[in-house]
């Protein structure tokens, strides 16, 4: 479609040229719709709060209302400037389809639950039940943040340290591998928290206890494939660094740990997603702390909406620890070529 | 291509002489020895350029990995200038068919893993400079092997090999995967290497006019077991000329040493 018409070009009429000139902001702004749709999906999300009376005794609707058309308008703001800036225009239209569906979708909560009751409560709360628990028992929710990182990183480290460590001594010893492999073999496909009950009896706190079993989940996975790893790198690596003087020590440090590690970031990760597990159900067990007991305790006070709450911190954290380990792999993989991107 | 630093005589650089005698060697598959080697005799002078030839898998290889000292004779001794060879050393550096560079390391690291390995790299890094500016790869010192071409990896090979001022240089089938084209810079490109460095050279190839273009001596193996079937001098100035006619002659009788006189 050519964007210059000859009448433009020889300016035969003024109202050509304005019309053509409106049809090409309209275009534009076509380019733009989803944008300032994901804008309306918000806005719409708002009027939804205050379309009438919630049908329950919820404290937050109007600031849940007024946060949303402040979301829209920011979004419809942010399509707006696209229209000059190619930046934020791209990065407004990537976002928007997602925005625009967030936004009725919280829309259709907001109606379903605190507006016409639909969904049974006080299992479905609405959004602004879950808002006024971030509000006004914010405190609480930090303290059990906290408390899940200490002991989920506690543990993770510990087991990952000592997998690692325990997966190149098999890998690199014939002596080491005879008296772990068994054990491993026997042990390790165990689920970790069989070992709860046991655990809380034998550790002098639960906290100890806790740190045991996320270690041991995380261990398993890191020591299998950094076992695998250092077993399956090529011999010729090794002829090459001792032709050149290597001694054993380096042959160890500089030739197999690099060659297994990918193979190590898989068991990494593998170890992340059992150790979530653990974590949780040790919380909601025995530890009297951290998100899994937060659930835990708003079940049994019947306050779902602390526990959609909670799940969706917890969901964030998971999440979060998964993007950071992949972080820290693209750093120390750069070499190799197409890395899964999370 | 070579910079001034590259071309500097090196002090270290003189070849050693390379005894072997009577070696022979085994391999047990499945309970079963399988004979490689045959009660193998030869000499290389220090700086002499000397290929080995024969049909491929008849053992040439793995008297190259004992001369390397990757693995024990299992009869016979390997000696370098009258020392019996116990294992690897960096005086006899070895470049493989494949270039084997390691992945996670960029160029220069690759080449700096022999003088890291003996611990002496914080003094030497000039040494990794000037090998890698001998092939001519100056510019790719942050690359990472994935980004190199069957070419540019094993001159990185070469280099790494360099870098230590072997007295014996193992070459193993260097140039077998390279494209023809590249195959034929790089030989000339060792023997340059060959000259200016001074070390003795072992070359393994099946490409008889390889071995003839590089070579001061050709010696000629049957099949496995290995056994020395003849031991030609190449007595040919340099730099060769591919065509020579003296060349075409050793060349026709080394096939018919290898069982292919018909078809030439």
């Amino acid at each position: 479609m050519p964007t210059y018409s000859v009448s433009d070009a020889l300016e035969l009429d003024v109202g050509t040229q304005l019309a053509s000139r409106t049809s090409s902001l309209l275009r534009a702004v076509r380019g733009h719709a989803i944008g300032f749709a994901a804008g309306l999906g918000w806005a719409a999300f708002g009027l939804s709060c205050l379309w009438r009376d919630d049908i329950g005794d919820w404290s937050r609707t109007q600031e849940v209302a007024i946060a949303g058309f402040a979301i829209g308008g920011a979004i419809a703001l942010a399509a707006a400037v696209g229209l000059w800036s190619r930046a934020v225009g791209g990065a407004v239209q990537r976002r928007a389809p997602w925005l625009l569906l967030i936004g009725l979708l919280l829309a259709a909560w907001e109606v379903v639950t605190a507006k016409l009751g639909l969904l049974p409560q006080p299992f479905f709360p609405p959004p602004q039940a879950i808002v006024e628990v971030y509000t006004d028992d914010l405190p609480k929710l930090v303290e059990s943040v906290f408390a899940s990182v200490k002991l989920q990183l506690g543990g993770y480290l510990i087991g990952a340290a000592v997998g690692f460590v325990t997966g190149v001594s098999i890998g690199w010893s014939r002596a080491v591998g005879y008296w772990v492999h068994p054990v491993l073999r026997f042990i390790g496909p165990l689920p970790a928290t069989a070992w709860l009950p046991i655990a809380f009896f034998a550790f002098p706190s639960s906290w100890s206890a806790s740190t045991f079993l996320i270690a041991l989940a995380t261990g398993f996975p890191v020591t299998v494939l950094t076992w695998s790893g250092v077993a399956s790198v090529s011999s010729a690596y090794y002829d090459v660094a001792r032709t050149l003087g290597a001694k054993p020590s380096f042959l160890v440090f500089k030739v197999a740990i690099p060659a297994a590690l990918p193979h190590v970031f898989v068991g990494l990760f593998m170890g992340l997603g059992a150790s979530f597990a653990v974590l949780v159900v040790a919380e909601m067990m025995g530890v009297k702390s951290g998100l899994g007991w937060y659930l835990q305790w708003a079940q049994g006070w019947a306050a779902y909406a602390n526990m959609y709450a909670a799940l969706l911190v917890m969901s964030l954290l998971c999440s979060g620890a998964i993007t950071a380990l992949f972080k820290v792999r693209d750093r120390l993989l750069v070499w190799q070529k197409g890395v899964v991107k999370w | 291509m070579v910079s001034a630093a590259a071309l500097k005589p090196q002090p270290q650089a003189a070849g050693a002489a390379l005894d072997v005698v009577d070696v022979s060697h085994h391999f047990d598959i499945d309970g079963a020895a399988l004979p490689v080697l045959d009660h193998v005799t030869l000499s290389a002078a220090p700086g002499e350029f000397v290929a080995l030839l024969g049909p491929s898998g008849c053992g040439k290889s793995t008297l190259l990995r004992l001369v390397a000292g990757l693995e024990p004779p299992r009869a016979g001794r390997l000696l370098e200038d009258g020392r019996v060879i116990a294992g690897p050393h960096p005086s006899r550096v070895v470049v493989f068919q494949d270039p084997t560079l390691f992945p996670w390391r960029t160029v220069w690291k690759n080449v700096a893993l022999g003088l890291e390995a003996q611990g002496i790299i914080k003094s030497e890094r000039h040494r990794v400079d000037a090998a890698l500016a001998m092939v001519g790869l100056s510019g790719f010192s942050n690359a990472y092997p994935h980004q190199l071409s069957g070419g540019m990896a094993q001159r990185v090979s070469l280099a790494r090999a360099l870098v230590n001022d072997p007295d014996i240089l193992v070459l193993d089938e260097p140039l077998g995967k390279l494209d023809s084209l590249t195959r034929l810079s790089m030989q000339t490109e060792i023997v340059s290497l060959w000259q200016r460095q001074g070390f003795t050279t072992l070359l393994v190839t099946h490409d008889v006019e390889e071995a003839l273009f590089l070579a001061q001596r050709v010696v000629v193996f049957s099949e496995r077991p290995a056994k020395l079937k003849a031991d030609i001098q190449v007595d040919r100035p340099y730099p060769r000329h591919r065509g020579d006619p003296h060349l075409a002659d050793l060349r026709r009788q080394i096939l018919g040493l290898l069982g292919l006189d018909a078809t030439w």
